[in-house]
């Protein structure tokens, strides 16, 4: 056995707090795979340009209670909103018909026993941080939207770490089952108000019913001392779609892995993320497409911005299988460099076993174009707010791409004051 | 206002312009034409700064001041405007943003007040129709998948937004069919005032028609080897260039 993040105390302190023999099994048996597998190194492909050392040389524990945290990131919108402090649920607002949520920490007898079918059906595989999640679980936030409900509003799931949270794991669950034919918004926002040293390990689990149409955001807003290493599964039942929009902004290190399962035919998704690192900041989005039925089409564009001493790695897998004939599956990776230090490995992975398929990718490494540079200077322009503005638009790129919602409208300033080092720069784009 | 004198330039490492002089007073209206390859890009890219463009010996003098210590912000702050021949697709970044930093930068350099958006906003949609492109351009990427006759409609807009001293139009007349060509004229005309300079380079005499010009310029292998009336635009168009080039040679 080897610990190399010392948690097992945090474990076996979590463990001996409960009396659900399921729940403890359970959890059990995900720290026993944890402690067997050997702790990544170079020479390990998923983490191959991803090093843990920062994860070394902290003694992660569990918070008993929320700190108190302003919550004032992504705050001031229409919509419903739980709020996780510390990875505990402090806030919950009225929850529109249709959708019911549940709480691990709160789960009655009867609650206990759908849980239980409902985690074991999940799919940790061999992600590491998933696998992490399982071992040290002590919330998850469970939501169900009943067939053919349509939410006007947004869900928006306010994850955000305290003072409080510093030395802390945070894992934290978030599953939704979008019944068939609901039509929602799903809103995951990560926010950080720690100085840190601080790990938050979220596990997403997403299960698009029949014809249903699932919008969601998967924003890493945290800045500063955060590892943010985590996961997002989804599963596609027939004729669903999905348009799922992801960001990082830097931190320490941030890596997501996610695993979108194309499980009933003539589903659609549309994946489409942006990174931005900055400093010595680290971002990894490590992507896969599992199309195992015939007739799903997959969309994917991810583009980064990286600068100063950063780094980001972008990892695009496809996998075909046999039986999913006339799927169609394209993957784009663009990336900008914006300093001779920032560095981006990028890798498209194609694995096609059916043979009447279109399948495409593409991935680029680029500086800022010069002639748009010159039409910039040729009307006035300075060339730092010539620099502001083509970074964001190759960023706005994919929000322009995104419906007219509350978000997208939320995210416009937050990007572009992200890109200006003065304010006034940025002030053509708000 | 411009005084281009014995200029040499190069593009990397091939010489293009050879000793070229001009003259342009406010209020005239020059017409540059010449063959394919004579160098007649390369005077608006070298007057407007752009990178790449070498120049190698000469003088030019703008407004009093020598133009090529300026970088290329600071000619466009200073009044010069190019029109690109072929203007440059910046997808995520709207018209109006453009416009509205070009607008601001160039105003502030002349010690104007920034307009408010809502001026902004009213007075770019006049200017569109003045140069028949629908209102909702504004709100695409700049130049993002508009045809080669809308891109020069947008260069032309932004020449009327900017209002230059000195407007230089890079064969604005290519790719343009007989109407749009008609409407870009009609800007051009719009903007003739007795403080303003206009450039015209051309391949053909036809965007002559329109816009009549004061000076019509032969520029061949980098200088200019014939200057006259509007006049020797008509006998370009009659006997080509070829003849220019024997009484050159």
């Amino acid at each position: 056995m080897s610990d190399p993040m010392q948690a097992e105390q945090a474990h076996h302190g979590l463990q001996a707090q409960s009396d659900w023999g399921w729940l403890k099994d359970w959890r059990a048996s995900a720290w026993s795979q944890f402690a067997a597998t050997p702790w990544p190194t170079r020479k390990t492909e998923a983490w191959k340009y991803t090093p843990l050392k920062s994860m070394l040389g902290t003694e992660w524990s569990l918070s008993e209670q929320p700190g108190s945290a302003t919550g004032t990131v992504f705050a001031d919108w229409d919509r419903t909103v739980i709020t996780l402090v510390d990875g505990k649920v402090t806030d919950h607002g009225a929850l529109p018909e249709g959708v019911s949520v549940q709480l691990l920490s709160k789960a009655t007898a009867e609650q206990r026993a759908r849980f239980e079918q409902r985690l074991a059906k999940t799919l940790a595989g061999d992600q590491l941080f998933t696998t992490f999640n399982q071992a040290l679980l002590a919330e998850a936030v469970w939501i169900e939207v009943a067939p053919e409900t349509v939410l006007e509003k947004p869900l928006h799931i306010n994850q955000v770490l305290s003072p409080n949270a510093n030395g802390r794991a945070v894992p934290v669950r978030v599953m939704l089952d979008l019944g068939s034919r609901s039509q929602m918004t799903l809103v995951e926002t990560f926010a950080s108000e720690s100085d840190g040293p601080v790990f938050i390990n979220p596990v997403t689990e997403i299960d698009v019913g029949d014809s249903a149409k699932l919008t969601h955001y998967h924003l890493l807003l945290e800045t500063g001392d955060v590892r943010h290493l985590g996961s997002l599964q989804a599963v596609l039942r027939a004729h669903s779609q999905m348009n799922s929009f992801h960001m990082a902004l830097g931190g320490v290190l941030k890596r997501k892995d996610i695993v979108v399962r194309h499980c009933g035919s003539g589903a659609h998704l549309q994946l489409n993320g942006v990174y931005l690192p900055k400093g010595k900041e680290h971002v990894d989005y490590h992507t896969t497409l599992e199309h195992e039925v015939p007739h799903g089409t997959s969309n994917e564009v991810f583009r980064g911005i990286i600068g100063d001493d950063a780094k980001a790695v972008f990892n695009g897998r496809i996998h075909i299988h046999k039986d999913a004939q006339k799927t169609l599956a394209e993957l784009s990776n663009k990336n900008l460099l914006t300093s001779h230090r920032a560095e981006i490995n990028t890798k498209p992975e194609l694995e096609i076993y059916a043979d009447d398929v279109k399948c495409a990718h593409g991935a680029t490494v680029a500086q800022l174009d010069k002639g748009s540079l010159f039409y910039f200077l040729s009307r006035g322009i300075s060339r730092q707010e010539a620099e502001v503005m083509m970074s964001f638009g190759f960023i706005n790129e994919l929000l322009e791409a995104l419906d007219d919602d509350p978000v997208k409208r939320l995210l416009r300033p937050l990007l572009a004051s992200l890109f200006a080092k003065e304010d006034d720069l940025a002030g053509h784009l708000l | 206002m411009l005084n281009i004198n014995d200029l040499h330039a190069r593009v990397e490492d091939t010489a293009i312009l050879h000793g070229l002089n001009l003259e342009v007073k406010p209020g005239e209206v020059h017409a540059i034409m010449g063959p394919n390859g004579a160098g007649k890009s390369t005077l608006g890219n070298v007057l407007s700064g752009r990178p790449g463009y070498e120049v190698t010996g000469g003088t030019v003098t703008y407004k009093g001041q020598n133009l090529l210590e300026l970088e290329a912000e600071e000619r466009a702050r200073a009044g010069i405007f190019l029109a690109f021949q072929y203007p440059v697709e910046i997808p995520g970044v709207s018209n109006m943003e453009f416009l509205k930093a070009s607008v601001d930068a160039i105003r502030s350099a002349r010690g104007e007040e920034a307009m408010s958006s809502m001026d902004f906003i009213k007075l770019a949609r006049e200017k569109c129709k003045a140069v028949d492109l629908p209102a909702d351009f504004l709100k695409r990427g700049v130049n993002e998948g508009f045809s080669g006759g809308e891109k020069k409609r947008n260069e032309l807009l932004q020449m009327m937004l900017l209002e230059p001293s000195l407007c230089i139009l890079d064969e604005t007349d290519s790719g343009l069919d007989i109407d749009a060509l008609q409407v870009v004229a009609r800007g051009v005309n719009e903007l003739r005032s007795p403080d303003r300079g206009i450039i015209v380079v051309t391949h053909y005499q036809r965007l002559l028609d329109y816009i009549v010009p004061d000076y019509v310029h032969v520029l061949a292998k980098g200088r200019i080897v014939k200057s006259g009336g509007r006049e020797l635009a008509l006998e370009l168009e009659k006997h080509g260039y070829s003849w220019i080039d024997e009484e050159v040679a």
